[in-house]
């Protein structure tokens, strides 16, 4: 393991990826801690309020404290719009490490100690807000706590069950291999997009957001398996045939016990890499899902739900922040594929030159 | 075994294949609690005598098993039903899967045009800064969700207006000549094919690249230069042709790929394709359409994959079938 960081180490870029990687781990795991408002935050007499910008020069070129403005609502009768005005009467001083609201860290401790925490009466929204006024930024993080693990759940379903298919298949062979065959082919004949909002839109709609987590990590899943378990017959196929495994059989081994102990550990490094090449695949099918709402469904931040407000083409033109979750998963998944490429240089002797 | 008997035989193994999709298909949406018929219940211009049809036509007071071989026969007859809308699903369908193979071969056919020669000029001038910047903007083109790209590129077209936000054609598409319509279809395809060939275009290049690497350090390759031929008659004649081959097979996978791909981008342009149609028919539960347009876009896949494996057959001699 050390040595595999250190080869990563070497390469910058694929190190830079690593490093906003776990940056981004880092920050949904103390979503908390870096929000302002509670994840189900929400005032909808502030819908759609411009980010609170943050000033550290004051009107008088001096170096302030950081700094925000209040907005003002008003009704705008001659374009029948809502506008927001800064009132630049009072300033609020931002605060650091100080007291928000309450939560629990990792479940366990109670405390409120916040990275940035709002000016009594001021309506700090460092990102905006959105058509309920949940504040963009708070969310950010707690939809980053979805959308970054629901892919590594998904794969942790689907890679053992498509390694130990694949491998049942590849090994007994014959009728029984057909048939299974069949089976994932069949999977994989329909356009797997198509077949993941079908899955979908068939779930109830009035479960617990975390059934529904659960479900759509489900349906991942199962659509990702049945190409992968192809893969791994194939090499099962020129495994069996090794000698080991043919001394294994005459030592009497269970079927069971060569497939699970024999056989597909050695196509260990394969899934590796296919697991982390597989992970951005996971991500965009989340966040693509979420996006035209069959995946996560509000009151939950995903990045993909939140981007549901980007449909609406009067978001995109006058309030261009509701785009941010668009970047971050951008950074998410590029970051996976670089990072990916550098491992499946490492672990494939085929690539080394 | 000559080319035609493998087709027809590939053919006869595509039926058990769509006969499991069907009946996946089938009992996944029969697994939903929704009623097939509630939608149109609602829509007071479907008279009752068209339910009361529809209701024996998909035999719903006949147990599952008997409903999936009902249907069956009639898909067999090309009988599909009816929509919500109180149109036929089969006309609905025939002008969405024209669409969304125009949009489809639009973007093989450009991301194949841009990707190949930049994937040989990546690994000719292997390491170069030419070829990690190729990398850069394909890693970029893999991580950018299709649908954030696609709402970046409608912003951008509302606010230069040099193209359309959205849709197939314009408004008096009705009144313009021959000319004008090809010209104004290929003006709205433009986005969407732009977001779709960004986002295949870095596979295909990367695979390009990685190929003819491998071949360009193959013996008979040295033995090329040994014997003093130019390095541009190497690469053309000796290595391309050689490198070609798994792209083709790739051809298979990015028809899949777009299949799904395209659906979300269709969505965000509003282009009338299957993709859209499909979406549409899950939101309103529409059971008819969603059940054709699985087993349309699951046979297109199919006959997609069927086409790379004849055109690599037809372009490697190696190929045994």
């Amino acid at each position: 393991m050390l040595k595999f960081l250190d080869k990563i180490r070497h390469d910058k870029i694929p190190f830079v990826a690593l490093i906003v990687l776990i940056f981004m781990y880092l920050l949904i795991l103390f979503a908390d801690f870096f929000a302002v408002y509670p994840a189900n935050y929400s005032n909808r007499k502030l819908a759609y309020q411009p980010p609170s910008n943050l000033y550290v020069i004051t009107p008088e070129n001096k170096f302030a404290f950081p700094y925000t403005y209040n907005f003002e609502k008003s009704f705008n009768e001659n374009t029948l719009s809502i506008e927001y005005k800064q009132i630049r009467d009072k300033k609020y001083k931002i605060k650091f490490f100080s007291n928000g609201y309450e939560y629990k860290l990792f479940g366990l401790f109670k405390t409120n100690l916040h990275l940035i925490s709002k000016p009594d009466d001021c309506n700090l929204f460092l990102l905006g807000t959105d058509i309920n006024g949940h504040d963009v930024y708070s969310r950010l993080f707690f939809g980053g706590r979805i959308s970054l693990t629901i892919g590594f759940l998904a794969l942790l379903i689907s890679f053992p069950i498509g390694a130990l298919y694949g491998g049942i298949s590849g090994y007994i062979g014959g009728r029984v291999d057909k048939i299974l065959m069949r089976i994932a082919e069949a999977i994989m004949s329909v356009p797997s997009f198509y077949l993941l909002i079908i899955l979908a839109s068939i779930l109830p709609s009035n479960m617990s957001s975390i059934q529904r987590f659960a479900l759509i990590t489900a349906i991942l899943a199962f659509i990702g398996w049945a190409g992968f378990s192809r893969v791994i017959r194939g090499m099962v196929l020129s495994l069996k045939n090794q000698e080991y495994v043919k001394a294994i059989e005459t030592i009497g081994a269970s079927r069971r016990r060569i497939i699970l102990k024999h056989i597909l550990p050695q196509t260990s490094s394969y899934i590796v890499i296919a697991i982390t090449l597989s992970v951005p695949s996971y991500i965009l099918a989340e966040s693509g899902l979420s996006f035209l709402g069959l995946g996560i469904q509000l009151p939950d931040a995903s990045w993909g739900n939140m981007l549901r407000e980007a449909q609406e083409f009067a978001n995109i033109i006058y309030r261009p922040w509701l785009l941010m979750p668009g970047f971050l998963i951008f950074i998410a998944v590029l970051s996976f594929n670089v990072l990916g490429d550098k491992i499946r240089d490492i672990l494939d002797p085929k690539t080394l030159k | 075994m000559s080319i035609w008997v493998y087709i027809i035989r590939r053919f006869l193994g595509a039926i058990p294949i769509l006969f499991m999709v069907s009946l996946i298909s089938f009992f996944l949406i029969r697994l939903s609690p929704v009623d097939p018929l509630a939608q149109m219940k609602l829509n007071p211009a479907i008279s009752t005598e068209t339910i009361e049809k529809e209701k024996i036509r998909l035999g719903l007071d006949k147990p599952v098993i008997v409903q999936y071989f009902i249907w069956a026969k009639n898909f067999i007859s090309g009988n599909m039903g009816y929509c919500t809308d109180n149109t036929k699903v089969s006309t609905k369908i025939k002008g969405r899967i024209l669409n969304t193979l125009l949009l489809s071969f639009a973007v093989i056919f450009a991301s194949w045009l841009i990707a190949i020669p930049l994937g040989i000029l990546a690994a000719v001038y292997y390491n170069s800064f030419f070829d990690r910047f190729l990398t850069l903007i394909s890693s970029i083109g893999m991580a950018i969700p299709s649908f954030f790209f696609a709402i970046l590129m409608l912003l951008f077209a509302q606010h230069t207006g040099w193209f359309p936000v959205g849709g197939l054609t314009s408004i008096n598409f009705s009144e313009m000549n021959f000319v004008h319509k090809v010209l104004d279809i290929l003006w709205h395809l433009f986005l969407p094919v732009f977001v779709l060939t960004t986002i295949s275009l870095s596979s295909l290049m990367r695979q390009m690249r990685a190929n003819l690497l491998d071949i360009l350090s193959a013996e008979y390759i040295k033995f090329a230069y040994a014997k003093g031929l130019t390095k541009s008659k190497i690469i053309l004649k000796h290595a391309l042709r050689n490198a070609i081959n798994p792209i083709i097979t790739l051809l298979g996978f990015e028809f899949a790929g777009l299949l799904s791909g395209a659906a979300l981008t269709e969505y965000v342009f509003q282009y009338p394709g299957l993709g859209k149609l499909i979406l549409e028919a899950v939101m309103q539960s529409d059971i008819n359409l969603v059940m054709a347009s699985l087993m349309i876009g699951a046979i297109m896949l199919i006959s997609g994959n069927l086409i790379a494996d004849i055109l690599l057959k037809l372009t490697d001699p190696r190929v045994r079938i």
